[in-house]
């Protein structure tokens, strides 16, 4: 795919994402809302090398992927506002989208993705030959049992999958380095996996690794890991109170720092160091959730713009906000 | 008596608790954001963020409660059990009776529950029937501030694990994280006689204990959690035609008290079981099995879901046990 093409993806996939915001703001979308804002690129990029027969298993910001993949907008909407016309029927929201006849998956369940990406990937060499299967995750999943798991069987079963490990630096509200032992991708080489880390926010270079991935996996030579770092603009979830805190300080923040003010002074406790310790790590998170929000400059719609200059950006942008608007508007306004 | 939240009244208890045992630590995913007040108050060694690694945490709160810790490990939803289900169901419930009692696991698993906020059926489960099937465990539910505070407490005095479960719709926190976050777009049925109430400090709950709610002579309903204001709300429209319910908060699934069940049974001579967990093999049959066992032959009925939990949020009123489900169940059995 070009690059017009796959700006096309980003933008879609940009104003999707944006349009679930207004909706959930509105309050028309109940629950948490995950979004994948500052995934476009690795979902245009990867999507870009897949085949009908290819399966996909995601994780709970699917929507950037599946917009990418052609699934009905108005039918995702219809979904995430809880309607019969919805993809699935209503029942599913958000974190559970199904599409059977795209063969493509999702979960709420952290590190989830991995297995079921495994055996799509199984029943993909058994059924449809040539084919391959992409299992999507973030960084914090990268320390979930099932995920590591799943390195090891996909190696030792040849598996033809493409493990896309989307790696926001976040865990929820935990930052993973502070989690984290040794490096994902040192980690996925050590299973014996090939391994390709780009920057995320970088549509021509996920692309590229994904080609490279899915040409292995194709031709019966196993899984590839592909790391790619990625913003994550809108916090875990919209609503994130640690996001919130930081944006609005003088409303959010105020109850939290009441809160963890008064316990700092109570007794017994930690030792007045340790508290201290403590009250900063809290003020250092709501800094780099500040700080990395929305951050033009890791945005990848910004970094790719300037692969297709700013008339045609603009023009591709303005139609898919219009789309993304009649699919909105089809699907009941969100009512 | 001070007024309090139903999850602060919680956290009050650890915090208390914490306060006078030093063998007390509590850790989970997120614990420095979801329990900033005790993250501030005890410091990083006694309050441990953990990965997103649900199986080596709660089996490393077994192993530290074996080698003399009191760890209180934090699920978030008690859905995610299904990533370290081995730890419960294999070690933590059974070290005591491999041991014939010698050796006990002082372990609390703290997690949210409960549904009623369009969150979808992998955040929305209730699960205490399941995990209540597990010999060894004890299993406790509160449906106010008071029970919440009162059980922690004894939760953390027991010297055998205790799955301590907290419903979202009564816990403000909770909702607020995952339903609301920060919209005022949105409402939800939340009973307000559990989310904030008096709280006698210091004042323990015992673990195992029933209590009778409303008096009644001519039904029995037994319930838990947010399944107790439901039925309390009926209970007082049933009035008004001459129905007189009982209504009974289980408070503990396992060890249920089963005396307080029968007592009331043998009066009534219906029972009605609200259970927002599922319909099959769970609480319910097990109710129905103790008034049997008892002697008795009540006319019974059940009111709980039945399958997987919808997102949409009018099918999801539609399969939780609400009101009018429990109204019209009351009246066939009455009539």
């Amino acid at each position: 795919m070009d690059a017009v093409g796959l700006f096309r993806q980003m933008a879609r996939a940009r104003a999707f994402e944006d349009a679930l915001a207004a909706l959930w703001g509105a309050g028309r979308i109940s629950g948490e809302m995950h979004l994948g804002t500052g995934e476009e690129a690795v979902a245009a990029g990867v999507a870009a090398c897949l085949r009908p027969g290819d399966a996909v298993a995601l994780d709970h910001r699917a929507t950037p992927v599946l917009t990418v993949l052609g699934i009905d907008l108005a039918a995702m909407v219809a979904e995430m506002t809880g309607r019969e016309e919805g993809l699935n029927r209503g029942r599913a929201g958000h974190m559970h989208l199904m599409s059977r006849a795209h063969l493509a998956t999702s979960s709420g369940i952290v590190g989830a993705a991995a297995p079921l990406g495994a055996g799509f990937a199984l029943a993909g060499r058994a059924l449809r030959p040539g084919s391959l299967a992409v299992a999507f995750f973030g960084d914090g999943a990268m320390n979930q049992g099932m995920l590591l798991e799943t390195l090891n069987l996909a190696v030792a079963w040849a598996l033809p999958l493409v493990l896309v490990c989307k790696d926001n630096g976040w865990a929820i509200t935990t930052r993973t380095a502070g989690v984290t032992g040794g490096d994902p991708l040192a980690r996925a080489a050590a299973f014996g996996l090939p391994t390709a880390d780009v920057d995320g926010a970088d549509v021509a270079a996920v692309a590229s690794a994904a080609r490279e991935a899915a040409a292995r996996a194709r031709h019966g030579k196993g899984p590839s890991f592909l790391r790619a770092r990625v913003p994550r603009m809108d916090g875990h979830f919209l609503g994130d109170a640690l996001v919130r805190a930081a944006r609005s300080p003088a409303h959010e923040g105020r109850r939290l720092l009441h809160d963890v003010t008064s316990s700092v002074l109570a007794r017994p406790g930690a030792s007045v160091g340790g508290r201290a310790r403590s009250v900063l790590h809290l003020a250092n998170l709501m800094r780099i959730a500040r700080r990395k929000d929305r951050d033009t400059r890791r945005d990848p719609l910004e970094r790719a713009r300037r692969l297709v200059g700013e008339e045609v950006a603009d023009r591709l942008e303005d139609e898919a906000l219009a789309e993304v608007g009649r699919a909105v508007e089809s699907a009941g306004g969100g009512a | 008596m001070p007024r309090l939240e139903f999850g602060a009244a919680i956290d009050a208890a650890v915090a208390e608790a914490m306060a006078r045992d030093p063998r007390i630590v509590v850790l989970g995913e997120d614990v420095h954001s979801i329990r900033a007040t005790l993250f501030a108050r005890f410091g990083p060694q006694r309050v441990l963020a953990a990965p997103i690694s649900e199986a080596a945490f709660m089996g490393a709160a077994v192993g530290a409660a074996m080698g003399g810790l009191r760890p209180v490990a934090e699920l978030m939803l008690v859905d995610f059990v299904g990533s370290c289900l081995d730890a419960l169901l294999n070690h933590a419930s059974k070290v005591a009776g491999f041991t014939a009692g010698e050796w006990s696991v002082p372990l609390v698993v703290r997690a949210a529950c409960g549904g009623g906020y369009g969150d979808g059926g992998q955040h929305e489960q209730a699960l205490w029937g399941l995990l209540a099937g597990i010999p060894g465990l004890a299993v406790v539910v509160p449906s106010t501030p008071a029970d919440a505070h009162g059980l922690m407490l004894a939760a953390l005095r027991c010297d055998g694990p205790v799955v301590f479960l907290e419903h979202k719709l009564l816990s403000r926190s909770w909702l607020d994280f995952m339903g609301r976050g920060g919209r005022e777009t949105v409402s939800f049925d939340v009973p307000p006689d559990g989310v904030e109430a008096e709280v006698a400090p210091g004042v323990e709950v015992p673990i195992g204990k029933a209590v009778v709610r409303r008096p009644g002579a001519h039904l029995t309903i037994a319930s838990l959690a947010v399944g107790v204001h439901r039925a309390l709300a009926a209970a007082t429209g049933l009035a008004r035609d001459g129905i007189e319910c009982e209504v009974l908060d289980l408070r503990t699934v396992r060890p249920l008290d089963r005396e307080t069940v029968a007592a009331s049974v043998r009066r009534t001579g219906r029972l009605l079981v609200v259970d927002e967990d599922y319909r099959e093999f769970g609480l319910s049959g097990e109710l129905a099995a103790t008034v049997l066992e008892a002697g008795l032959a009540p006319r019974f009925a059940r009111v709980c879901v039945e399958g997987t939990i919808p997102f949409a949020r009018h099918l999801e009123d539609a399969a939780l046990p609400g009101v009018s489900r429990i109204d019209a169940a009351a009246r066939a059995l009455a009539g």
